[in-house]
Parts: C-alpha cells; structure tokens; sequence
C-alpha cells in the first residue's frame, strides 16, 4: 500500500509518523474486503453497479425541462471570493 | 511524410448533445449567459445534492452512436474520474469508464491526401475503428485574462459545467493529418444530421484531441506517443497533426526521441508546445458512481432508435451519384448541409432536370445562402419556386444568366419567379414568324456582310447573331435565332 502516493493524488500532506501509522491500518481494510474474493461466485451472475436486476431496470430518468437555476449572484453568495462575476481562485496554469 | 516513415494518429472527439438542459440537473445549457447565473446545487458540488439522470442525453446519445456505427450497450454505468481543478467544482469528473454506453463501432468515411493547394486529389472509403463513445459531464471554465489581477488569480465560470457530452474515441488507425481532417467532418457532419449536436467548433460544442507518434514503416512497436490539445478548428488540427509528425520523425532522427507528453497548438507561431510531461500524468482512480443507477435501455428502445434514424448524409451522396447522374464532388458539396440536401432533393424531382438543379445551387443559391447567413430552409425563395426557374430555362424561355438573376432576386425578395421574369422584362421571344420578321430586316440591311459571309467569311455569323439580339432587346431565344439565320442565310 503506497500511502504517499495515494495522499499526493488526494492532495493530503502527510507525515513520516502518519504515513507509519495509515499503512497497517490500510492494508487491514482491504485485507477485510479481500475476504469477499473467498465466496465461491462461479454460477452467480453478476449484478451492475451493485444493484440487482430489478432495481437497475428501474427507470430514473427525468425530462429534459429547464429549472430555475441560482443566478449569478445566489452561486457566489457562499464563495471565499466572487469577483466580476466569477469564483476568483489561486492563478492556475 | 519523409521517406521510411510511417504516422499512427488516434482521435477523441468531445460533442456536446443538443439537450436543452444539463446531464445530471435542469439548469439551462445556453450559451453566452451571464458567469455563473445557470448553476445549481447539483452543477456546483455542493453537499447533499444529487445527479439525476437527462432522459434527452439518452436519446441523443443513441443517435450519436447509430450515425457512427456504434452499438449501444444495453447496460453501462457511470464512473468517477478523480482529479483536482478549479473547474471541476466536485473534484471529480461524472463519467464512463470500463463499461461506456456504445463501443466496437465501424465507420466507412471518404477521404484522399490534398495537394500543396488544399486541393484533394482522389476521395476513397476507409474503415475507421471507433472503440467507444461514453457520455459525461463537461467541467467549467477557467478563465485568464479580462479580471482584476490575473497575475495572482484565476477564474472561475461553471456554466459549462454538467453539460453533456459524448466522447467518441478511435482506434490509432489513421496514417495522415488528412485522414484525421476527413474523419472529424464526417462525424460532424453526421452529428448535426440526426440532431444529436450541434458540433459547432466555433462554439466549443466540438472538440477534439490527437494521439500522435511516428514509426519507421516494417516496425511492429509504437514508439512514445503525443497528446495534442487546443485545436479549435479542423484545419488547425490538421496543420497541428502535420507539424507533430515531423516534429517527432526529426526528434528521431536526431537521436533526440519523443517524450509522452500533451501539446498545444500555438496558432499564433503554428506549432506545438509542451503543456504538461508525463509525470505529472493523472491517476484518476475511477470507480463506479454510487449517486447514480446503472444505466440499462431496452431492446425495444435501441430499435426504436434505429428506425427514427434519417438517411445518413454519405448514403444520400451515393444515392444522388447514382439517381442524379451527379458527380462525387458536387454531391459531396450537396449533402455538406442537411437543409440544403432537402432543398435540392425538393428542387431536382419537381424541376425534373437534377442536373441543372445542381449547377444552380451550387453556384447561385449556396452563394446567396452565404452571404445572407440564412439556413437553406429559412430561404424567402422555395424549392418548388427554385424548380420552377430551371423548368422556364429548359424551355428555352430564359437564358442561364437570366435565370441566376432570378434567383438572387427571388432569394432576396420573396418574388415568385414568373413575377421577376414579367418585371424585368425576361420573357424570352421564340416566336418563329416575329424572329423571322427581323433576321430578313436585318439580312437586307447588311448586304456587303451577307456577301461576304456567303463568299465564305463564316466568322461573320456571330455579327448576325449580335445584330438580331440588339433588335429584339436581348428577348429572341438565342436557339432559334441561330436556326433562322442558318436557314436564311
Ligand atoms: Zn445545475
């Protein structure tokens, strides 16, 4: 288990004494996953997206009709920093 | 291409569907509004809201890939793409991944190299595999310059953000940048035919990205490969494709090699420039999208699908070779616009002369239709009317150049064609006895001409000709003109 690798992507600064400290305890937790491969699957179909056939045939669509969106100025309420219009973020590129 | 060398090119095109509405919310998917107005808890992010499913993009999607000879999958389900960017407000991307909603399709389009000119040389079918078309969700906007201290910060706009797209992804199967230019029209042009996209370039609602690397020919391995982005229209691609290719064939050649990496198209200096290298390539660590069900359509539905599907603009081409006797190029300019196939197909049967029918619009009304920034059916001047000119030209009636007039001014005013002819006085004379009255007035008028022709100056005939036009103010039909004074003379 590649514990920095998977804080880097996450964007998490970790230290040395958490990365001693998360890698166990990550391993133990797929290790407690890994105990579904013991199942014997060989005359099961299988299901999609954990759903059972019934429940994926069921239809949840909807219609493509216009809501009433927030509005310029309802979107920016929440934000650190709305400026001209926009969410002002730290320069990127 | 230099000598030895061989191009393997991959295509992925972003279109975005027609809908009127976002993927997974109903906020509007218009275009120009204000920063940020058409946004929502869902297109934010924001804690607690949930996707739920456009039944349009469903159908759109569906004819997306029928007209790209895809076969849509009766399952498929949503993953997510994990990445981190400040226009991907969830930081992550609601998209397709291991099972897409089409795939394994096949694509006969036409294509040929093209001179130095632009001018394509010899149009043949080649098969394109397309590997997969998933839908997903766009991101939003960054933007750059125009706001205070873009030194320091960046911005923000999500309206673009959960709009729907199709991603059509292509095996490496093209071997030129011409090849790519033909496939990208094609499916643009297939695209706005049955109604799925819009496929403007200019807007954005299609995009496209190459994979690009080179190989001496006999070589079985693929050498690096580059991404190339930022191509905002086909001949951009198709410039960037070619300027990449003997980038990396020189890099080789050098010894030099070619890095993974993503490349713009700097249009300005017209070349490519590294955007990012590989190690900063993404791990998305997709997995399935839990807010979402599985996507499943039905046997019935695909079918019902498939018999809303028009005539395809490429059977329509051979269809008009075959029945109108017209050239691959001009039935190829014909089906370039849907509008414009109809129009002629409306003019050519009631005209009863395809031929002619073809020859006038594509010289007169494709041009007016340029100029006017007008759709073929939103022209004041009707196929029936259309058709109606060139019947009164076969008839002898008018004159071709009369017949161009009528159809500028028909276009431009709504006049029906016969009232255009009364006004302007096009009314062809091909009265015999009346033409005949003035060849005999003109023959007497001339003698020495008359003799001299006679002594075997037939270059005169021409004189004859002019004189008998300018006495009946350019009205006898020059057909039976030519007749009269052969006789006579
Ligand atoms: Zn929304």
């Amino acid at each position: 288990m590649d514990v920095r690798k998977v804080a880097k992507l996450a964007h998490l600064e970790i230290t040395d004494e958490e990365v001693a400290l998360y890698t166990p305890q990550m391993t133990n937790i797929v290790a407690y996953v890994e105990q579904l491969n013991e199942l014997d699957t060989e005359n099961i179909e299988p299901m999609l997206g954990g759903l059972t056939a019934e429940g994926a045939a069921t239809d949840t669509r909807r219609a493509d009709v216009p809501h009433e969106s927030l509005g310029q100025k309802n979107a920016l309420k929440e934000a650190p920093s709305g400026v001209g219009g926009h969410f002002q973020v730290p320069k990127v590129l | 291409m230099k000598e030895g060398w061989e191009a393997i090119i991959g295509m992925e095109i972003h279109a975005q569907l027609a809908t009127e509405t976002k993927i997974f919310c109903g906020c509007a998917t218009s275009f120009g509004d204000e920063p940020n107005a058409n946004t929502c808890p869902v297109c934010l992010g924001l804690p607690g809201a949930l996707p739920v499913l456009n039944e349009k993009v469903v159908e759109y999607g569906a004819k997306a890939a029928l007209a790209l000879g895809l076969n849509i999958n009766e399952q498929s389900i949503f993953s997510r793409k994990n990445y981190f960017y400040p226009d991907l407000p969830k930081g992550y991307q609601i998209s397709q991944y291991d099972k897409p909603f089409s795939s394994d399709g096949e694509l006969v389009i036409m294509t040929a190299e093209r001179d130095e000119h632009g001018r394509a040389k010899d149009f043949k079918p080649m098969t394109i595999r397309i590997e997969r078309m998933h839908l997903e969700e766009d991101a939003g906007k960054n933007v750059h310059e125009g706001l205070p201290e873009t030194d320091k910060y960046s911005y923000v706009d999500l309206n673009r953000a959960g709009t729907p797209l199709g991603e059509i992804v292509t095996k490496a199967d093209f071997r030129s940048s011409w090849q790519a230019y033909d496939y990208v029209n094609h499916v643009r042009r297939a695209l706005q035919w049955v109604g799925a996209s819009d496929a403007d370039m200019e807007k954005g609602n299609l995009r496209c990205e190459a994979n690009v690397s080179v190989r001496k020919v006999g070589e079985e391995k693929f050498r690096n490969k580059v991404e190339l982005k930022n191509l905002n229209s086909v001949r951009f691609m198709q410039k960037a494709i070619e300027y990449e290719i003997e980038r990396q064939i020189a890099a080789h050649e050098a010894g030099e090699g070619v890095s993974q990496e993503t490349r713009l198209w700097d249009e300005k200096n017209n070349k490519t420039r590294v955007m990012r290298s590989k190690e900063d390539a993404h791990d998305y660590r997709y997995f399935p999208e839990p807010d979402l069900q599985p996507l499943v359509v039905s046997k019935e539905f695909i079918e019902t699908m498939k018999a809303q599907m028009p005539e395809l603009p490429d059977a329509m081409r051979d269809r008009f070779m075959a029945e109108y006797n017209l050239s691959f190029d001009d039935a190829s300019q014909i089906i370039g616009d849907k509008d414009i196939a109809a129009f002629y197909e409306t003019a050519a049967q009631a005209s009863g002369n395809p031929r002619t029918s073809a020859n006038l619009m594509l010289s007169e009304f494709v041009r007016e239709l340029n100029n006017s920034g007008k759709r073929a059916n939103e022209s004041l001047l009707t196929a029936e009317s259309f058709a109606e000119i060139v019947k009164t030209l076969d008839e002898g009636k008018i004159n071709n150049n009369q017949a161009k007039e009528i159809i500028v001014e028909s276009f431009n005013t709504g006049k029906s064609p016969a009232d255009v002819i009364r006004e302007k006085g096009f009314e062809q004379v091909s009265d015999a006895g009346a033409i005949e009255k003035i060849v005999d007035e003109i023959i007497k008028n001339n003698e020495n001409q008359v003799n001299a022709y006679r002594g075997g100056n037939e270059k005169l005939f021409g004189f004859f000709v002019g004189q008998v036009m300018k006495a009946s103010q350019g009205k006898a039909n020059p057909k039976v003109v030519n007749e009269i004074l052969k006789s006579k003379l």
